[in-house]
């Protein structure tokens, strides 16, 4: 399948544009760890809580003063309308790309390492630094940059050392696309924010489209609400919604919170190809609600192994942003009558 | 849902020139080129030139239009174009356009095309966040499903075929054995992508998994290339070179409740669509599935096979396993299916090959003949609102 290449093909890129490019890069690595910042708290209890709240973790450990590795990013987020500091290698490098055509980016991957749990008063201090760029590269989402940051946390002691307590690697693809229509592209501004959600974080967002007659659904999963449209006239709950009741053609309609509560009647596990912006395999379910509808969605938390159809699951929102929230599935209990 | 016995469709029309591009992975030209060579084989087929074409006819995602067609082509004055929405679903919707327009003498030589580059272009096989972003209904349908994460084609099969297996006890070694039949009949078609290249179960069962069940060999390949074919009037096909092959039923069907690759929210989540085209194709030929010599179904991938054969009568709903069991579906067996070489393994030209090969085998001239067609089938895209023909001499 793969296309032969002579030794005399075309250059990927303009010889001018990659070695400005790479010009660039160096002079970035150059700065080594830059963008240093204090974590606005400490690490606290409070903050601790409410993310072991959100990720569903009810490990005790951490209800005793330390706090849980994977949160180390947390601690030096920028908060609501924060920005990244102007000597942000990152930053830097993707600017310089974007002014030279690769308008695109695309999270591909992110390695972190932690040395020790952090506890609970500990003051953090972050460092980033430009660790490579590579390309140009043919990818199947167009030609582009690797890019890799390397985030470092401390903790500074009294007696003037400076201890390394984590650090990440975080890699983007930074492209020209080349598909004619685009994904909406987070600006990576945002994606370097949001990195503690998880390592493909940077990942661009498809939006759903909607219009009046679906509208309703989307601001009930910001709300954490399940909405099911409900014919006003004869009462008939019908999904995907539509204007025209499919049952007495009624134009008048609502809606009804589901109690989220289903059980799967079909299910995928996708492992290929790639979904912008979302690591494989990704298992997708197929809902049978208890309202009588059906609906599709990813199931998370669960092995690709562990699903079946008639599995009992109920809905969950990932947040994605302000304009997005996602309805996902989780598991409650073995398919009735299975052997789990 | 039945027509005035007086007025039909069947057998006023024939399709008397087929043409092609070699398939490939990348043809090197624009699609435009690839459809204006397609076209002008098709023509030289039947002994026709651009000066008698008066229609033409296409898929609403072909790049090409219309008037771009008969400008490279050289086609003075065209009196019918249309195009047919839904994917593949349009394949045999284009000839039924142009027998539509023919037998009522809206036109009288009608050319149908496809051509893309499928695969060194724009790839259908990939996540396309362009379905998803579509300004009009079909990208609020999607809203359900992309951003979720399901928007491949072979994911969107996938729900479907798991359902399916659950139901009916089948398993993926069933899906499997459409692929081997298929690739059987592409091993000894020159024109084929995988000629020489044919494969066993085994090799089915060891191909990665795609999205589970499906396995990479239970999906179509993503191919270059352009197909056309020419519609006349059936007292014109008669004075031209080849046996014409007669447009015996043409039919469209969309179910209930229906989306495109996502109509799962009916009860029944399988093809029901291709249950409506199979009643109307017997309706209009007076013919049934027992009438079939063969049949070429649109194998984008192989679950739809199986469901198509249920559809469409030739057994009932989950016997299909038991169908194609024993080398059924390949030459030589009870119904031969896709002799030459179906997508999976002559060339995915979103189904326009297999009515070429439909022509060929009423014709008698494919490269795996089955013996003494009188008729057969030809499907459209699964999954999808869709169409169908019988074929006949």
């Amino acid at each position: 399948m793969s296309h032969p290449t002579s030794a005399t093909a075309e250059p990927l890129v303009d010889p001018a544009v990659h070695e400005q490019v790479m010009a660039e890069a160096e002079r970035i690595k150059a700065l080594g760890e830059a963008s240093e910042r204090l974590a606005r708290d400490p690490v606290n209890q409070p903050t601790i809580s409410n993310w072991l709240e959100a990720m569903g973790n009810d490990n005790p450990r951490f209800r005793q003063g330390e706090a849980p590795p994977s949160m180390v990013q947390v601690w030096t987020m920028y908060g609501l309308g924060g920005k990244a500091p102007a000597d942000d290698p990152l930053h830097a490098m993707m600017n310089v790309l974007t002014d030279t055509g690769f308008t695109a980016v695309l999270g591909t991957n992110c390695e972190q390492s932690y040395e020790r749990y952090l506890r609970v008063g500990e003051q953090l201090r972050v460092t980033t630094a430009l660790d490579s760029v590579v390309g140009p590269k043919k990818t199947a989402m167009g030609v582009g940059y690797f890019v890799t940051s390397r985030s470092t946390w401390y903790v500074d002691h009294e007696d003037g050392s400076a201890e390394q307590v984590a650090s990440m690697l975080f890699r983007v693809l930074k492209f020209v696309p080349t598909r004619a229509v685009q994904p909406p592209v987070d600006p990576p501004e945002a994606s370097v924010a949001d990195a503690a959600d998880g390592p493909d974080a940077s990942r661009f967002v498809l939006r759903p489209m909607k219009n009046r007659d679906t509208e309703f659904f989307w601001e009930g999963t910001a709300a954490g609400e399940l909405r099911v449209q409900r014919c006003n006239a004869c009462g008939v709950l019908r999904h995907p919604p539509g204007p025209a009741c499919p049952s007495c053609g009624a134009l008048d309609r609502g809606h009804v919170a589901a109690s989220g509560r289903g059980t799967v009647f079909s299910y995928v596990v996708h492992r290929h190809p790639p979904v912008p912006g979302r690591e494989l395999p990704i298992l997708l379910v197929l809902v049978d609600l208890d309202e009588g509808v059906r609906m599709v969605g990813e199931l998370v938390d669960t092995e690709p192994t562990e699903v079946e159809i008639g599995m009992p699951v109920q809905v969950d929102f990932r947040r994605v942003d302000d304009d997005l929230t996602l309805p996902v599935w989780r598991r409650t209990g073995p398919a009735e009558g299975s052997r789990a | 849902m039945t027509g005035d016995t007086g007025r039909t469709l069947s057998r006023q029309t024939a399709i008397v020139g087929i043409g092609a591009t070699e398939f490939s992975k990348e043809s090197g030209r624009s699609e435009l080129q690839l459809s204006v060579e397609a076209a002008r084989a098709a023509l030289a087929d039947c002994g026709l030139t651009p000066a008698d074409v008066d229609g033409l006819t296409t898929f609403t995602m072909d790049t090409s239009s219309e008037i771009a067609l008969a400008r490279e082509l050289g086609i003075p004055e065209l009196r019918f174009f249309s195009r047919i929405n839904y994917g593949g679903g349009a394949a045999c919707a284009t000839v039924q356009q142009a027998a539509m327009a023919v037998a009522t003498g809206v036109a009288d030589v009608v050319v149908c095309y496809r051509g893309f580059n499928e695969r060194s272009g724009s790839r259908f096989g990939q996540f396309s966040v362009a379905a998803a972003t579509q300004v009009n209904t079909n990208g609020l349908d999607n809203a359900w499903t992309y951003p979720m994460g399901l928007g491949t084609p072979a994911a969107t099969v996938a729900m479907q075929a798991r359902r399916y297996l659950h139901e009916y006890g089948a398993t993926s070694e069933d899906f499997g054995r459409v692929a081997v039949a298929d690739r059987r009949h592409a091993a000894t078609n020159p024109n084929a992508f995988f000629y020489g290249k044919p494969i066993t179960l085994e090799d089915h069962q060891a191909s990665r998994m795609i999205a589970e069940p499906l396995h990479l060999l239970d999906c179509c390949q993503e191919s270059d290339g352009a197909v056309a074919l020419v519609v006349t009037s059936a007292d014109r096909a008669r004075d031209l070179p080849h046996p014409p092959a007669y447009v015996v039923a043409a039919a469209q069907g969309s179910g209930r409740d229906q989306f495109v690759m996502t109509s799962y929210y009916r009860d029944d989540i399988g093809i029901p669509e291709m249950g409506v085209v199979g009643r109307e194709l017997w309706r209009q030929s007076g013919l049934g599935p027992d009438d079939m010599a063969m049949g070429v179904l649109y194998d984008h991938f192989t679950p739809y096979v199986l469901m198509q054969l249920e559809e469409l009568g030739f057994c009932g709903p989950g016997e299909a396993k038991d169908f194609i069991a024993d080398g059924a579906i390949e030459i030589g067996g009870r119904l031969p299916l896709n002799t030459h070489g179906g997508q999976l393994g002559e060339a995915y030209i979103h189904g326009m090959n297999g009515i070429a090969e439909g022509v060929r085998q009423v014709r008698g001239t494919s490269v795996n003949q089955v013996p003494d067609v009188q008729h057969l089938v030809v499907t459209a895209g699964t999954g999808v609102p869709t169409s169908g023909l019988v074929l006949g001499r």
